[in-house]
């Protein structure tokens, strides 16, 4: 079984519209969107869920009231500065609760209470391009990377007992705890670019990440005629890290058309860019298929 | 005050909106990019760099010789940053959230502080302002203690030569990105009426509105779409504070690293006018208001 997942350091550069693309032309996977802050696959597949579970991760300490001395013990001891003193005494924020437990374990008056947070919910779903697994964070929520880890073993299952031989991501942008968690053991990373400075910066703080964990890295440039010298300059950029460019694509609205009908770029009538979507795909499993 | 330009889908334009209100602010301003995982605001205000330090995070370090394997320590970490297998006490640093509650729980002193880089937190001077920004280090996944850092580093720097400060944020609507707008004054969130911006913008509201804070709009990529967002906005009592359009020049002008508010003299006014309404939202009608308390 191969696992692919599409990343792009930066925002915006096209990697669910693309992933969307890919889980339509792909045959035998299982799809799945890591992005689970702000996951947005779902809007381009229509998934109807088949199973929900919810999300638990973490702690949330709370001071009870009734309890409380008021002896301020905890207050300095809280290096996330969760612990607020008003004309009420004592109260935990919980945007700043880390639940690290550290005024559980030095409350004199055992005050304080310590609860498993509910933090989002998973599903499994069927899409008329096969199963997804996807989640939803409860918005202002956290540990995301333990979410991720928890959809890509389900996506893992689910291909096993269907027979299926591949494992189809959509990731988080950035470079922090849920992308790490989600190319963790993937075969293969497709990060998709675009031809700005922000775009080059953050592809080769991707690249750096992937190598870090050795993982197998290409790259697919969108909208590539916003920028030709930058477009070029990442290719060289590329070609000088062996990192194999699978694709330049162009700055086209039909995939905000695409989005908009709820649709992916391969399932609206042929275009050049939609032949140019398909060879990019079959260079793509050709890619995953050769990591070893 | 502390504006934070934040935006559930990425690159919806938070770069771009800070980058030009930071060229046509009209006070004493710093510039803090704490989009820590992929910082792009200097890519556009190209600031002279005056200074960088690492950032590091406190984790513990064991001294064997004290240590009586009572296992406390383990018991305590919710992180499983510590493990005691018998004789034998594994640390892993890159677990740790660094609440140094073994080092407080420890009976026997065993444990001292220790650190882990988290990243480098640089600054410097952009045009008229201050520029501040965190780079989180390849490798390191927890971006919300490194982010604290960078905030402390801001209030030195406000603390120094009060003003005004504008913060890139990063993306999504969960812990970093509620980290990151926290402390601030006004939240203005960047979208685009795509679905899926209109979509994560609605995650964002969510977010964020429980923050209590004064919060407006600003569409961008207007005219693409649909109109959905503007619906939203209207019963939810979200001002839009301005639009920008949707056309290939800007489009082009960014993928060239120019600041958008410096295209055209319309463009320039539409960030102008964007920093009135920003202090409206923000209850301050002064500029400087700050800088001369």
């Amino acid at each position: 079984m191969r696992e692919i997942v599409i990343i792009s350091g930066k925002g915006g550069t096209g990697k669910t519209s693309i992933t969307g693309v890919f889980a339509h032309l792909a045959k035998n996977k299982v799809i799945c969107d890591l992005d689970v802050d702000a996951p947005d696959l779902h809007l381009l597949l229509h998934p109807s869920k088949e199973r929900v579970e919810e999300f638990h991760s973490g702690y949330q300490a709370r001071i009870d009231k009734d309890s409380c001395t008021q002896c301020g013990v905890c207050a300095p001891m809280c290096r996330f500065g969760a612990i607020r003193e008003d004309e009420d005494g004592f109260s935990v924020d919980p945007l700043r609760c880390e639940g690290c437990k550290v005024c559980v374990a030095f409350c004199p008056a055992e005050a304080v209470r310590f609860t498993q947070k509910h933090c989002g919910q998973w599903y499994v779903s069927s899409t008329r391009f096969g199963p997804l697994v996807h989640a939803q964070l409860f918005p202002g929520g956290e540990n995301s990377g333990r979410l991720v880890m928890v959809l890509k073993q389900q996506a893992q299952e689910i291909a096993k007992a269907k027979g299926l031989d591949l494992v189809l991501c959509d990731g988080a942008p950035g470079i922090g705890c849920p992308v790490i968690s989600s190319l963790s053991g993937t075969h293969l990373a497709v990060a998709v670019t675009e031809p700005t400075p922000s775009g080059m910066h953050d592809l080769e703080r991707v690249a750096e990440l992937c190598n870090h964990f050795q993982i197998g890295f290409s790259v697919i440039i969108n909208k590539c005629d916003l920028n030709p010298d930058e477009a070029a300059r990442i290719e060289a950029y590329c070609l000088a890290h062996s990192y194999p460019v699978l694709a330049s694509l162009p700055h086209d609205p039909v995939f905000t058309r695409a989005m908009v009908k709820g649709l992916v770029v391969t399932e609206l009538p042929e275009t050049e860019l939609s032949r140019e979507l398909v060879r990019t795909w079959t260079r793509v499993e050709e890619m995953a298929r050769r990591v070893p | 005050m502390i504006v934070s330009v934040a935006s559930g889908k990425g690159g919806t334009g938070k770069t771009t909106v800070a980058a030009s209100l930071t060229t046509v602010w009209d006070g004493p301003l710093v510039a803090v990019d704490l989009d820590v995982e992929e910082p792009n605001l200097h890519l556009f205000l190209r600031p002279t760099v005056e200074g960088r330090e690492a950032a590091h995070l406190e984790i513990p370090v064991l001294d064997q010789s004290r240590c009586t394997y009572c296992g406390t320590c383990s018991d305590l970490c919710q992180f499983k940053a510590i493990s005691v297998m018998g004789k034998l006490v594994l640390i892993f640093p890159e677990m740790c959230h660094g609440c140094g509650g073994c080092l407080a729980i420890c009976p026997e002193k065993a444990l001292s502080p220790g650190q882990r880089e988290l990243g480098e937190i640089s600054w410097g001077r952009a045009g008229g302002a201050q520029f501040l920004m965190g780079r989180l280090r390849v490798g390191e996944a927890m971006s919300p203690p490194f982010m604290r850092l960078v905030k402390a580093k801001l209030d030195e720097m406000l603390a120094a030569s009060p003003g005004d400060a504008i913060l890139d944020a990063p993306p999504g609507v969960s812990c970093p990105a509620v980290n990151a707008v926290i402390d601030s004054d006004v939240i203005i969130l960047v979208t685009e009426p795509t679905p899926f911006g209109f979509h994560d913008f609605q995650l964002a509201w969510e977010a964020f509105a429980p923050l209590g804070k004064p919060m407006g709009t600003v569409v961008n990529r207007a005219g693409l779409g649909s109109k959905d967002l503007y619906g939203f906005c209207r019963d939810k009592g979200l001002p839009i504070l301005a639009e920008i359009p949707f056309d290939r020049a800007i489009a082009e002008a960014y993928a060239r690293g120019r600041v958008i508010a410096d295209v055209s003299p319309q463009l320039r006014e539409t960030f102008v006018s964007l920093r009135g309404v920003i202090r409206d939202l923000a209850g301050r009608s002064r500029p400087g208001e700050v800088a001369h308390a």
